[in-house]
């Protein structure tokens, strides 16, 4: 399976990645050679699938969560309580 | 096709909705974070691991959320399907902490449905085409100017994972305001369910899709056949948050197409977005396309079956059914029955104080006395709805003639609402307790004295004097003796 570099960037484009030609012919091959790994999954023979589980619910009831210091210490980036980002458009 | 003939073309527009709701419920959709925020509360405090998007964690759907949208396709007549599913959207935005968004793609949790609303007059019913459930991701704020001007941006996910239903009308609305009344009438209904509360700040957000075809092309019964709306380039308008913004920018959108089609131009099948403050729709420019989206089955949520329990979960009366119950349960006009079931606190109000009174008498109190004067103020029954009894001892004061109509309405009423009094504090200190015959009989031998011009006016057939009379009476007595019976002692003392 191939991948051409239209289709690259188009995906980079759509995960807001500045990619330079140079990527761009990287990431070409890598794509296909990733597809191509997958594609040994086609030879796999089928097993049998773990029986469908149906309606995993919980009750509607408040548990505790993370305070706003937790919650923000993986951020590169915070500003008076939020996380902070470049401008989206 | 030349502008010459495109100038004499009749067109019709063609709208379409798609409705977000938040619903109410306790907690987030697929953790137990609280959705209901505190006042002035900080960004970032209501989040776990699940609706943060952090590695390994798990969604676990919400049982009360299943509940709500089993109402909701209850009441719209949907039909709720034996499986429905979750999917992921994929895209990148910083609301989304994921990366994608949990939504239902192809089996929703409900499926069809109508519903019918009243438009200048006329009644209308409009195909609901699907409504299902999704996350709301978190809030944006654009820090140091607009969308396009901003520096840098700040993200808030308290918000993000509180359950949402999407609701998705045919394209059967033909003009800006049958999509008002639809709104109006879809928000009433989810208010009578409990599920949905309309005073939420961000609790409705529409997106509307608009295109204009020939008016020959709508057939008699109001439908277009498929290829014309397939020809039609249609925009879809982001960012609408109310009924009257829902209004305003399908009527601009409406006026900017027939403008572009009149001077023979071509209408841009594009995403545009409403801006409120200035009033006019502008161009979004979105790249994404539906496969853009990669919907993918959401591995991390089993499949929900609902069919054997949605028959347990009831749905109340609902809005046009209560209505008619009003008109003929209590006798009401159509006019007072509307009234009284505009909302469902409202008509649970009325239903409380008209256990106890005279249908008529409490419709008078409830929809014309005290909505009109909670309008005035700018109030709604939610804000008195804690003051029933109140509200009931003041009827009773009229009921048993213990103070006047006038003085209950245009005294006791605002003063309870103005000044958070009861009523008997307000009667006690305006001295309104209907005055003693002897007090009353005093005042009108004043009149008479003190008024001899009046009095020989009466004599000479002056239709004012009596009613001057009558002013004097009431102003000596402060406005609690009954204008009724001082007009009968003045004119049995007058005559005798």
């Amino acid at each position: 399976m191939t991948v051409d570099d239209d289709e690259v960037r188009h995906v980079a484009q759509l995960a807001r990645i500045d990619l330079d030609e140079e990527e761009v012919d990287r990431f070409t091959e890598q794509f296909g050679d990733i597809l191509g790994y997958f594609q040994a999954l086609d030879d796999v023979p089928a097993v049998e699938p773990d029986p469908d589980l149906a309606n995993v619910m919980r009750a509607d009831e408040v548990d505790e969560g993370l305070t706003q210091r937790e919650a923000l210490r993986n951020a590169p980036e915070t500003e008076d309580g939020y996380f902070k980002g470049p401008t989206v458009s | 096709m030349t502008a010459q003939t495109a100038e004499q073309r009749d067109l019709t527009a063609v709208i379409g909705l798609e409705v977000h709701v938040q619903l109410e419920t306790e907690t987030k959709i697929f953790c137990g974070c609280s959705t209901q925020p505190d006042d002035d509360e900080e960004p970032n405090t209501r989040t776990c691991p699940v609706c943060l998007g952090l590695p390994g964690a798990l969604p676990v759907l919400n049982e009360g959320a299943v509940e709500a949208a089993v109402k909701v396709g209850k009441a719209l007549g949907s039909e709720i399907p034996e499986e429905t599913r979750f999917h992921r959207k994929n895209y990148y935005y910083p609301d989304l902490p994921k990366n994608f968004q949990i939504t239902q793609y192809d089996a929703p949790i409900c499926d069809s449905g109508e519903i019918e609303f009243g438009v200048d007059g006329d009644r209308r019913t409009v195909e609901i085409e699907r409504a299902h459930l999704e996350e709301d991701p978190g809030s944006l704020s654009h820090a140091g100017g607009s969308i396009d001007t901003a520096e840098y941006t700040l993200i808030d996910y308290n918000r993000a994972g509180t359950p949402l239903m999407e609701i998705v009308t045919a394209p059967d609305f033909r003009s800006a305001a049958e999509a008002r009344a639809f709104l109006a009438k879809l928000t009433e209904v989810l208010e009578y369910l409990g599920v949905f509360d309309v005073t939420r700040n961000g609790s409705l957000r529409v997106d509307a899709n608009l295109s204009i075809v020939d008016a020959a092309e709508v057939d008699e019964g109001g439908g277009i056949d498929e290829e014309t709306l397939e020809s039609a380039n249609r925009t879809e308008v982001k960012n609408i948050s109310s009924h009257k913004g829902a209004e305003k920018a399908l009527a601009y959108e409406e006026t900017r197409q027939k403008n572009a089609i009149q001077r023979g131009r071509e209408v841009e099948q594009e995403t545009r977005h409403w801006d409120e403050s200035r009033g006019i729709t502008v161009s979004m420019r979105s790249k994404e396309e539906e496969k853009d989206y990669r919907y993918f089955r959401e591995a991390d949520l089993p499949p929900l079956r609902v069919s054997g329990w949605k028959e347990e979960i009831e749905i109340p009366e609902l809005p046009d059914a209560r209505r008619e119950r009003f008109r003929e349960e209590y006798g009401l006009d159509a006019e007072s029955a509307s009234k009284l079931t505009s909302t469902k606190q409202v008509a649970d109000f009325y239903e409380r104080i008209a256990e106890k009174f005279d249908s008529g008498l409490a419709a008078t109190w409830v929809a014309d006395n005290l909505l009109g004067e909670l309008h005035y103020r700018d109030m709604a029954i939610t804000d008195v709805t804690d003051r029933l009894g109140e509200f009931t001892r003041l009827v009773e004061l009229v009921d048993t003639g213990e103070i006047t109509v006038k003085n209950a309405e245009e005294v006791v009423l605002r003063r309870m609402l103005d000044d958070r009094l009861d009523p008997e504090t307000v009667v006690e200190s305006e001295g309104l307790g209907k005055t003693d015959d002897d007090a009353v009989a005093a005042a009108v031998s004043d009149a008479i004295e003190e008024n001899p011009d009046a009095v020989e006016d009466y004599h000479a057939g002056e239709d004012g004097a009596l009613n001057f009379l009558v002013g004097q009476v009431m102003a000596e007595t402060g406005g609690s003796a009954d204008p009724g019976t001082v007009n009968e002692l003045l004119r049995e003392r007058l005559e005798g």
